[in-house]
């Protein structure tokens, strides 16, 4: 089912959450609401659910405007960071419970509800779970006993509020894939709120980065990272190395091979594996490498750049391990830069 | 005793909770049951089956447990709106709530037995209106009592639907539930435990209530005579042994009620995963 949000804002007192919203979902994505803590993305998230009311706008789901609807009329799912699992119920009947309350005429009988229910338990591979109560189960499992709640009701659309956001890395990281799978066996239209990119960037089809009440950039992942609309979405999603042009550092960027497009653009974001780090062949070069972290299959290089009376200023450029194994370099070293591209903003 | 515990004080602290339980409640019971071996068995009997001792009987503990299983209504009411709304002068009400505990339960007696009896304020009003007389009446025993334990429920009720996770109530709407089944299906089966123990405390407390009560009741014999009133009075005649009769089996029937309330307690929160 499709979700339009048309001038949704949202104020707590003095405080604006949400300006002036606008944002069409089509059916079958698998959306992010991303953005930092207190941009407002959860606010917006519970609106569309019901639980908060806009100030003003409307919510459309699937062209039928919901704006007046309880959330129990709404059709929707809805799972919480921390789980908000029934604690005085089992997990069969946490996950019945959606079952059980509907009115007589809609509600299936008893045998009905026991083998869907087991259907959904299967399907987050907790069946054998089912006579445990929330308290016993670790977080994860919790989780996903709180996505088969939600799913038993077969909403139109699931709405998840930073479902990973309360359990361990490792965990985090195999539920990720398994929302993936199953939004894609599913296909319900889901939304998700997190604060984290690259959980964004993994598990989502499209991004909507939120930052005080505003949105910044909707698109997909690949987008979003390789054409941010501004400074914020350029900075948020992923490292950036960002330089102020005047006259030294646009002379600097000038002799690193890049080339600069416009005098009016005065900002230039550029990712750390777009720097290419070469031995200086001369020893005045500006930039000294400090220090370097592994991250796995890549190297992190941490470079001082010193250009005359200003501050010196902390770079990062990323590479393959073997690629720096070849440069033979070690901590103090002058080098060199290629810069190979970047984006650029108007300072203001 | 394992070793590993963080605080090594399992020894002092048992002790002390054993000398403490002897003093002030093992030794005093004891007491009550060795005097009352004073009492040969028939004798025994025939105490506790007088007509006027079983009336008392009756009056003592259907009205502490009509007034616990009202002030258990209203005092959830009272815990409720205490906990879900602001309003002004909720630290007055939050306050006003511990007065019972605080007033000398004759004053609230004495003041409660003015209006309420037949010429008082309410008495006349409730009369003239209703036909309702509460004064000299065990209803009037019961609305004393509702006065004495209304603040045992909400002081019970009140951390726990505070601790409450209201977003069990927002999952429960968001999956089609009405308000209604909100209320009975989440909210109140968490809650349960908490108002069995306020339960529990108020008829208690009603059971032995004697300074409230005498003034409104009226203490007419075989109509609103309560058993510690009763207690008193043989007391008063040097009467020791058919006192601790009457004593020895109020604490075994109140011993036996409780252990009941503990036991679906018990049932309730094992059925809801609470242990």
């Amino acid at each position: 089912m499709s979700i339009l949000l048309s001038h949704i804002s949202k104020n707590f007192g003095d405080f604006s959450a949400l300006h002036n919203i606008d944002l069409e979902i089509p059916e079958g994505e698998l959306v992010a609401l991303l953005g930092p803590s207190g941009c407002g993305k959860t606010t917006l998230l519970r609106i569309i659910a019901g639980l908060e009311q806009a100030d003003s706008g409307h919510i459309f789901l699937n062209g039928e405007d919901k704006t007046a609807h309880h959330v129990s009329e709404r059709g929707i799912g809805f799972v919480f960071q921390h789980y908000a699992l029934f604690r005085h119920m089992t997990v069969f009947d946490n996950v019945a419970f959606g079952l059980r309350v509907k009115k007589k005429e809609h509600r299936p009988n008893e045998a009905i509800i026991a083998k869907k229910v087991h259907a959904l338990l299967e399907l987050v591979q907790l069946d054998w779970l089912h006579d445990r109560f929330p308290d016993q189960l670790s977080g994860g499992q919790r989780q996903r006993i709180a996505l088969a709640r939600a799913l038993a009701v077969e909403p139109s659309v699931l709405l998840l509020d930073e479902p990973f956001g309360a359990l361990d890395a490792s965990v985090r990281k195999d539920l990720r894939q398994w929302l993936r799978n199953l939004h894609n066996e599913l296909n319900v239209t889901s939304i998700f709120v997190t604060h984290d990119q690259e959980e964004a960037m993994e598990v989502a089809s499209q991004v909507v980065v939120l930052n005080k009440g505003h949105i910044q950039q909707q698109g997909s992942p690949a987008d979003i990272y390789d054409y941010p609309a501004n400074v914020f979405v350029s900075k948020f999603i992923g490292q950036t190395n960002e330089f102020h042009l005047h006259r030294h550092t646009s002379d600097w960027l000038k002799q690193t091979g890049l080339h600069i497009p416009q005098e009016s653009d005065s900002i230039a974001h550029v990712r750390p594996h777009d720097i290419e780090i070469i031995n200086a062949l001369d020893g005045n070069s500006p930039i000294i490498l400090k220090d370097w972290q592994h991250l796995g299959a890549l190297i992190r290089v941490e470079l001082t750049k010193k250009l005359h009376e200003s501050e010196p200023k902390t770079l990062y450029a990323e590479m393959p391990n073997e690629q720096f194994k070849r440069l033979n370099l070690t901590r103090g070293d002058r080098v060199e830069l290629k810069i190979r591209q970047a984006h650029w903003f108007n300072s203001l | 005793m394992s070793q590993s515990r963080i605080m090594p004080a399992f020894r002092p602290t048992i002790s002390f909770t054993l000398f403490y339980l002897s003093l002030v409640v093992l030794i005093p019971l004891s007491t009550l049951v060795f005097k009352s071996f004073e009492l040969h068995w028939n004798d025994y009997v025939d105490i506790i089956t007088n007509k006027r001792v079983l009336a008392a009987f009756r009056v003592s503990f259907t009205t502490s447990l009509g007034a616990a299983a009202v002030a258990s209504f209203f005092g959830f009411i009272v815990a409720w709106v205490l906990v879900r709304y602001s309003f002004a002068g909720k630290r007055f009400f939050h306050a006003l709530i511990d007065l019972p505990f605080a007033l000398p339960t004759a004053v609230a007696g004495i003041v409660l037995a003015t209006i309420f009896q037949p010429s008082g304020y309410l008495g006349q009003f409730l009369k003239q209106h209703f036909e309702l007389q509460i004064g000299f009446k065990p209803l009037g025993i019961v609305v004393a009592l509702i006065f004495i334990s209304i603040p045992f429920v909400v002081r019970t009720v009140e951390p726990v639907l505070q601790e409450f996770d209201s977003r069990m109530e927002e999952a429960a709407s968001s999956l089609g539930a009405t308000r209604l089944q909100v209320f009975t299906k989440i909210i109140f089966p968490n809650i349960f435990p908490a108002l069995l123990t306020g339960f529990a405390l108020s008829f208690a407390r009603g059971v032995g209530e004697y300074g409230s009560v005498i003034f409104i009741s009226g203490n007419i014999p075989y109509v609103s005579e309560i058993l510690p009133l009763l207690i008193v009075t043989k007391l008063e005649q040097y009467d020791i042994a058919g006192a601790t009769a009457i004593g020895l089996t109020m604490l075994i029937i109140s011993f036996v009620l409780l252990f009941f309330i503990n036991v679906l307690q018990h049932w309730v929160r094992k059925r809801s995963g609470q242990i």
